[in-house]
C-alpha cells in the first residue's frame, strides 16, 4: 500500500468515474471474448500443460507407426502408419476435454469461481470462454500432430479443401469433447475426481473404436459398440476426407456407410446436450456452495 | 433505500446440517462490522449468501436496498468480495487481473485502465504489477485481491478473513484501507479470527454462533454485558492467599477465587476503579503482602466465550 505523504491527499477508492458500457448481448459478447482472452493468457503461462497435452500422442504416433506398423494388416489395405495418425488425432482430443474438466474443477475449488459469479458479468461467458481457449488449444494440438505425422509418413491424398474438412471435423469434435469435460468438472467435487471421472469414459470411448485397429478384429458383440462410438464416426470421417485407409472391407454399418454426417451428428447432438447440462450443473453448484 | 445489509431470518440448510437458524443481521451504512463466531458458527454461508453466490432456503436479505435472491445482478453491481484465499489468476500479472475483473464488472476498458493504475500504486504493487501472480508474497496477493475487489467502486464490501495469514504489519494495512474506505461511505462485512482486530477497527461487532446471531453492539457495549472490570491481586506466598480472599470480600466484591499454582486471587470489580480504594485498604488492613495488583477489562475475547458458551448450555437445555 501506498506510504502517503502526509501533504498529499490518499487516493479515492471510491470516486472514480467507471464509465458507460455497452448493454445487453453485446456485453454479454464481451464478457465471453474476456474470458476466452483469460484462457489464452493463462495457455501461454503455462507451457508445460501444452507440451503434456502433445508428450502422449507424440510418443503413440511413433509406437504405433513404427513397433506396430508392419504387424496389422489393415483389411481393404493400404499403410497402417497412414491409418493409425488419425485415431491418434481423435483419441488425443478426446482426452483434452477430460483436462478441461480437471481445470474448471480446480478453478471451483479455489474461489476464483466465486469471485465471477459474484460480478455482474454474464456467467455462461465463464464456460464459453474456456471452451473457447480449449478450441484454440485443440488446433495447436492437432498442428503440432499433424506436423509429427508428416515427419513418420503420413499424408494426405485429397485436395486442400477435403483436407480442411477433415480437420474441421476433428475440431468440432474436440469442442463437443471439450463441453462434455466441463459438464463434468461442474457436476464434481473435486479436481481429482474430475480427472478420474473423465478418463473413465473416455478411455473405453478411444479405445472400443477403429481408431487403432480394424473394427473387424474385435469380438462380434464389440464391433456393433465399436460402429455406433462417435470415435469411430470421427475417425472414419476423417480419414475418407483425408484419403488414408478405412481399415474395412466394406462399410456395413449405418454411421460407417455415411462416417462424415454421423461424424457431425455425434458431435452437434453432443454439443446440444453438454451445453445445456454444463450451463443447469454451474446453476446448481449456486446453491450446492 | 438505506446502503447497508439488512438480513431478517435467514436459514440455509446443508443435508441435515443447519449452518443459518434464523439469522438476523442490520449494518447500517457507512461502518465496518465485524462478524465473528466459532468455526462452523456460518460466518462464511452468511457472507456467500449475502454476496449471491448460495441462495438462503429461508428468510430474506438485502444489500443496498436490493434483495440478494429476487435482485442478485443488481446487488452484484454494488458489493465487492474478497474470500479467505486470494481468489485472483495465479498466472496471469496484477495488470491483468485488474483488466479482465475489471472488463466483467462492467466498466469500460478506459475506466478499467485508470482505476488498475490506481489500485495498483494506492496497494504498493507497481514494482511487482507485470509479474505472474504466482511469484507473490502472501501479502502482496492478498492486497491484490482487496484490489480487485475495489475495482467497480463498491458500496458494500464482504471481507471474508481478509487477514488470515498475514504478518502483523500485512494485517494492519488491510484495516487502513478499509478505515479510509468507510470514511467515504463504503460499508464493510468482515468477518476474522483476530478478536483484537475486530476490537480496534469495527464500529459494530455481531456475534453468530451455531447459524444464529447471539449478540449485536459496538465493541464498549459487549464489554459491559459479559461483566464488568476484572481484579486480580498477586501475593508472594500461598498463606497470604486466604487473608487475601477476605479482604476483598470485606471490600464487597463478590465470590473471589483463589489460584494456587499463580498465587493470585480474582475478583469482579463492581463499579470499575472507584472501589480499588477500598479494596487496597482492606489489603492493608489484613496485612496481605501484595506482589502485584492488575484491574483488567474484559476483552473480546471474554465476550466471545462467555456469548458463545451461553449458546451452548442454551442448546443443551
Amino acid at each position: 500500500m501506498t506510504v502517503t505523504d502526509p501533504g498529499t491527499a490518499p487516493t479515492s477508492l471510491t470516486a472514480t468515474d467507471l464509465g458507460t458500457a455497452p448493454t445487453g448481448l453485446g456485453l454479454a459478447l464481451r464478457d465471453c471474448a474476456v474470458m476466452t482472452r483469460r484462457g489464452l493468457l493463462r495457455m501461454g503461462r503455462v507451457p508445460d500443460e501444452l507440451a503434456y497435452n502433445l508428450a502422449q500422442p507424440i510418443i503413440f504416433v511413433l509406437l504405433f507407426s513404427y513397433v506396430f506398423g508392419g504387424a496389422i494388416p489393415l483389411p481393404g489395405g493400404g499403410p497402417f502408419k497412414e491409418y493409425v495418425v488419425v485415431g491418434v488425432f481423435a483419441q488425443t482430443l478426446a482426452f483434452m476435454g477430460v483436462g478441461t474438466g480437471t481445470g474448471l474443477a480446480m478453478d471451483m475449488s479455489r474461489g476464483v469461481i466465486d469471485r465471477f459469479r459474484a460480478l455482474p458479468m454474464a456467467n455462461v461467458a465463464v464456460l464459453i470462454g474456456r471452451a473457447n481457449a480449449e478450441l484454440v488449444r485443440a488446433v495447436l494440438v492437432t498442428g503440432v500432430l499433424a506436423l509429427v505425422g508428416l515427419l513418420v509418413g503420413w499424408r494426405t491424398h485429397t485436395g486442400v479443401l477435403s483436407t480442411a474438412a477433415g480437420l474441421g471435423v476433428l475440431l468440432l469434435f474436440a469442442y463437443a469433447m471439450t463441453w462434455v469435460g466441463i459438464a463434468i468438472g461442474l457436476s464434481v467435487r473435486s479436481p481429482e475426481v474430475a480427472s478420474t471421472a473423465g478418463l473413465l469414459w473416455v478411455l473405453p470411448l478411444g479405445f472400443v473404436s477403429n481408431g487403432f485397429v480394424p473394427i473387424a478384429s474385435m469380438p462380434e458383440w464389440l464391433q456393433v459398440v465399436a460402429a455406433w462410438n462417435p470415435v469411430t464416426a470421427v475417425v472414419a470421417a476423417a480419414r475418407s476426407l483425408f484419403g488414408n485407409p478405412l481399415g474395412m472391407a466394406a462399410p456395413d454399418r449405418l454411421p460407417l456407410e455415411h462416417p462424415v454426417v454421423a461424424a457431425l451428428i455425434w458431435s452437434l447432438a453432443l454439443i446440444a446436450i453438454f451445453i445445456p447440462l454444463s450451463l443447469l450443473a454451474f446453476r446448481r453448484s449456486a446453491r450446492r456452495g | 433505500m438505506n446502503g447497508g445489509i439488512q438480513a431478517e431470518g435467514l436459514v440455509k440448510r446443508y443435508g441435515s446440517v443447519l449452518a443459518l437458524d434464523g439469522l438476523d443481521l442490520h449494518a447500517p451504512e457507512g461502518q465496518v462490522l465485524g462478524l465473528l463466531g466459532p468455526n462452523g458458527a456460518g460466518k462464511s454461508t452468511l457472507v456467500r449468501i449475502l454476496a449471491t453466490l448460495l441462495r438462503p432456503d429461508g428468510g430474506h436479505a438485502r444489500v443496498c436496498g436490493f434483495d440478494v435472491a429476487r435482485e442478485a445482478q443488481a446487488v452484484r453491481r454494488v458489493v465487492g468480495l474478497a474470500g479467505q484465499y486470494a481468489a485472483v489468476d495465479e498466472y496471469l500479472t496484477a495488470r491483468e487481473n485488474l483488466n479482465i475483473f475489471g472488463l466483467l464488472a462492467r466498466m469500460t476498458p478506459a475506466a478499467v485502465r485508470a482505476r488498475s493504475e490506481e489500485l495498483i500504486e494506492r496497494f504498493d504493487l507497481t514494482r511487482a504489477a507485470d509479474r505472474p501472480v504466482r511469484t507473490y508474497s502472501g501479502g502482496m496477493r492478498r492486497r491484490l485481491d482487496l484490489g480487485v475487489a475495489l475495482l467497480a467502486a463498491p458500496r458494500v464490501l464482504f471481507l471474508d478473513e481478509p487477514t488470515t495469514g498475514l504478518d502483523p504489519r500485512g494485517r494492519a494495512e488491510v484495516w487502513r484501507v478499509l478505515g479510509d474506505l468507510v470514511k467515504e461511505g463504503t460499508t464493510a462485512l468482515v468477518t476474522t479470527q483476530y478478536l483484537e482486530e475486530a476490537d480496534q477497527f469495527a464500529d459494530l461487532i455481531v456475534v453468530i454462533d451455531q447459524g444464529r446471531e447471539v449478540a449485536t453492539g459496538k465493541p464498549a457495549e459487549l464489554k459491559d454485558r459479559v461483566g464488568g472490570d476484572h481484579l486480580e491481586v498477586a501475593v508472594r506466598y500461598a498463606s497470604d492467599l486466604p487473608p487475601a480472599m477476605a479482604a476483598l470480600a470485606a471490600a464487597g466484591l463478590a465470590e473471589p477465587k483463589a489460584d494456587e499454582d499463580t498465587l493470585r486471587v480474582t475478583a469482579v470489580l463492581p463499579g470499575g476503579a472507584s472501589r480499588l480504594a477500598d479494596v487496597i485498604r482492606e489489603l492493608d488492613t489484613g496485612g496481605v503482602e501484595v506482589a502485584d495488583l492488575t484491574v483488567r477489562r474484559p476483552t473480546l475475547d471474554d465476550v466471545f466465550f462467555a456469548l458463545t458458551r451461553k449458546a451452548d448450555e442454551h442448546d443443551r437445555d
